[in-house]
């Protein structure tokens, strides 16, 4: 079983926890969400451009970079990571310039090599799937996709054509931690993909709180949470990692229980 | 209009790619809207009536046909090639972008969008932008970055008079990349009321393509000007490339008649191994901005900050079509420094009576390198994509002048 297979397979929704690479003290901040009972990582891969994401993101990505944070640090937080955490999935998440850059089948072997499970790209759609995907499936990394509030039924089986590992749904129409969705547009945004895939559906951009993550858990597989991580840290510099561990903890608590309290 | 077998004019392919550039590499979120506007596009290209109204407002608002003037004392002064200007620096608003604007607007409205945004650099396609808005009486939201709001302050007011709001973008190196940036941002928080008109050759299929067809009212009114007055094609089109759309829209109608040369000129800035914005001559190809092309980026694909004095000209990529032009050779590009575009500013300017824009003065600079060395039978076309009233700050500053 894959690692996302065996963190889905809990019987309780995920946290899909986000912090960007090099912004802060990474490894420590890592392994705090691991302690405060975090079951997917997505490590962001700093990037000059962040089109998709809000001021608390795009101020991390200039952070992470001004350090002079580069590809090779990604890896390097992603395979110590690797070895100190052999079980708890680890995502890149990032932006297509930074990955193709030396080719797609670069990019999928230090993957693979790193012990990175699964393949977050925000700006190559299914229509540009050449680009990377076929070269991550080759090396047994999951491309996993995004769905939005605008991707409609007819498009809807070109996104799950090629994703894997889990969906990722894009609960509202603009960048990330910015505005949140409206619980009933989750409700039925979920139902609707979960009716065409089998994969996990987990959902984020905008959740900020462990009073919205509980909410958003009791209909989904899993619940993204990411600028609220960041603000942590943008706060507390390089002593972030037991804030971060604490609100962790707080979020897990939510979102593992909430099928629980709505049964 | 009929193509040959082998023509260059018949790119994009359905994917919108140019050879290995172009594409259509967004967010989901944006996705179907893009696909939504290739099928309204499509639509408009099918429709007599749609290009009758583009035509109609060319003419009786924008001023079209611009003419082409025959530059003889700066042709007598370089000794070689006679020079024809195409006067784009004479339409309405001062430069080539309206004709791009008047195109999108006219898309906005058949796709029931009720609100425009667009990006801008030295502010020439916020003011056109702007400009369509009042009239179609649209709300507008022009996304500029902050170093360009300061350094281009007489098109900022343009804007606000026109009632746009400009959005000071302070994000980056706070120029024309940033503010894309931030464009798009806006754009995928309000797809469902938002048209984005970007003001160039770039962005995710299929804007290169219609922005191209939009401005190839210059080459198709340049071939048929050309042909009246000398009773031939030109032996060679020059024209400035930031984004590029000035340019292709001389170059595409011509890019079959093989016998015309093209040249391409990029804004190289302090030169080229110093700070600089020639992203064919210095940069690679990758992607940003919806679209995989030649960019000024780092080892890792960490975009690198673009410099100009040519605020236009001052973003770290090229249309995806110049790309692909440049990679099979039809287009040669060369670069022309921030020094070489200032004396080509004041030799136009005093040999012609016309105060090109800097952007526009980087391909004079290019005919002044290239005329002499070629006979005085041969026809050179530089495209004069703007005037230059809205430079005269930046001139002054890099001349030593207080006003």
């Amino acid at each position: 079983m894959s690692r996302f297979a065996a963190a889905f397979a809990k019987p309780r929704p995920a946290l899909v926890a986000f912090i960007t690479g090099g912004d802060g003290d990474t490894a420590a901040n890592l392994d705090a969400l691991v302690a405060g009972g975090a079951d997917v990582i997505e490590l962001g891969m700093p990037f000059t451009d962040p089109m998709a994401d809000g001021p608390a993101i795009q101020a991390a990505n200039l952070r992470s970079l001004a350090k002079g944070t580069t590809t090779a640090d990604i890896f390097g937080y992603a395979a110590a990571f690797r070895s100190r955490h052999p079980d708890t999935p680890l995502v890149l998440m990032g932006y297509a310039n930074p990955m193709t850059v030396r080719g797609g089948d670069w990019f999928a072997a230090e993957c693979a090599k790193a012990g990175v499970d699964g393949v977050i790209c925000v700006d190559i759609p299914s229509e540009e799937d050449a680009e990377i995907g076929p070269a991550l499936r080759a090396a047994g990394v999951d491309l996993i996709r995004l769905a939005t509030p605008t991707t409609d039924a007819a498009r809807l089986p070109d996104v799950l054509n090629g994703a894997s590992g889990f969906l990722y749904y894009v609960s509202v129409a603009g960048i990330t931690g910015q505005q949140q969705a409206a619980q009933t547009s989750i409700d039925t945004a979920v139902a609707r993909l979960k009716a065409e895939t089998a994969l996990p559906v987990a959902v984020g951009f905008g959740v900020r709180t462990a009073e919205q993550a509980a909410q958003i858990a009791k209909v989904a597989d899993g619940v993204v949470v990411g600028s609220a991580f960041i603000d942590i840290i943008a706060e507390h510099g390089d002593a972030a990692a037991p804030h971060v561990e604490a609100f962790t903890r707080t979020l897990a608590d939510a979102i593992h229980g909430a099928k629980e309290i709505a049964a | 209009m009929t193509h040959t077998p082998n023509s260059l004019r018949t790119q994009p392919d359905a994917r919108g790619h140019f050879g290995q550039f172009g594409g259509r590499y967004v967010a989901e979120t944006l996705m179907p809207l893009i696909l939504d506007l290739e099928r309204h596009y499509r639509a408009a290209q099918a429709d007599p009536a749609f290009r009758a109204e583009f035509d109609y407002l060319l003419k009786h608002y924008v001023g079209r046909p611009s003419p082409l003037w025959f530059a003889e004392r700066l042709t007598n002064e370089l000794g070689g090639a006679k020079i024809y200007l195409k006067r784009e620096d004479l339409n309405h608003t001062g430069a080539h972008k309206i004709n791009n604007c008047i195109g999108q607007i006219l898309l906005a409205k058949r796709m029931g969008k009720t609100r425009i945004i667009a990006e801008t650099g030295a502010g020439q396609h916020g003011v056109a932008t702007a400009t369509v808005a009042a009239l179609f009486g649209l709300p507008c939201t022009i996304f500029m970055g902050a170093v360009d709001v300061a350094r281009q302050q007489p098109n900022v007011f343009r804007m606000k008079l026109l009632g746009a709001e400009v959005v000071a973008v302070e994000s980056g190196a706070k120029t024309l990349k940033d503010a894309m940036n931030e464009a798009l941002r806006h754009w995928v928080a309000n797809v469902h009321d938002t048209f984005y008109i970007i003001g160039t050759v770039a962005g995710p299929h299929p804007y290169p393509e219609l922005v191209r067809d939009f401005q190839s009212v210059i080459g198709d009114e340049a071939k048929a000007q050309i042909l009246e007055a000398e009773g031939r094609l030109p032996d060679m089109l020059i024209a400035p490339v930031g984004g590029g759309s000035n340019a292709i829209g001389l170059f595409h109608p011509f890019l079959d008649d093989a016998e015309v040369e093209i040249v391409g000129v990029e804004a190289a800035g302090e030169g080229l191994d110093g700070k600089h914005a020639a992203s064919l001559a210095g940069g690679r190809p990758g992607i940003l901005h919806g679209n995989k092309t030649y960019l000024l980026q780092d080892e890792d694909g960490q975009i690198t900050e673009a410099h100009s004095i040519s605020a236009g000209l001052d973003y770290p990529g090229i249309g995806p079509e110049h790309s692909w032009l440049h990679d099979i050779g039809r287009v040669r590009y060369q670069p022309v420094t921030d020094a070489e575009a200032l004396a080509s500013f004041q030799k136009l300017t005093k040999l012609e009576g016309i105060i090109p824009a800097l952007e526009s003065a980087h391909a004079i600079a290019a005919a002044e390198r290239i005329a002499p060395t070629l006979g005085k039978d041969k026809i050179i076309i530089v495209n004069c994509s703007g005037r230059g009233d809205k430079d005269i700050f930046t001139v002054a500053d890099a001349l030593g002048v207080a006003l």
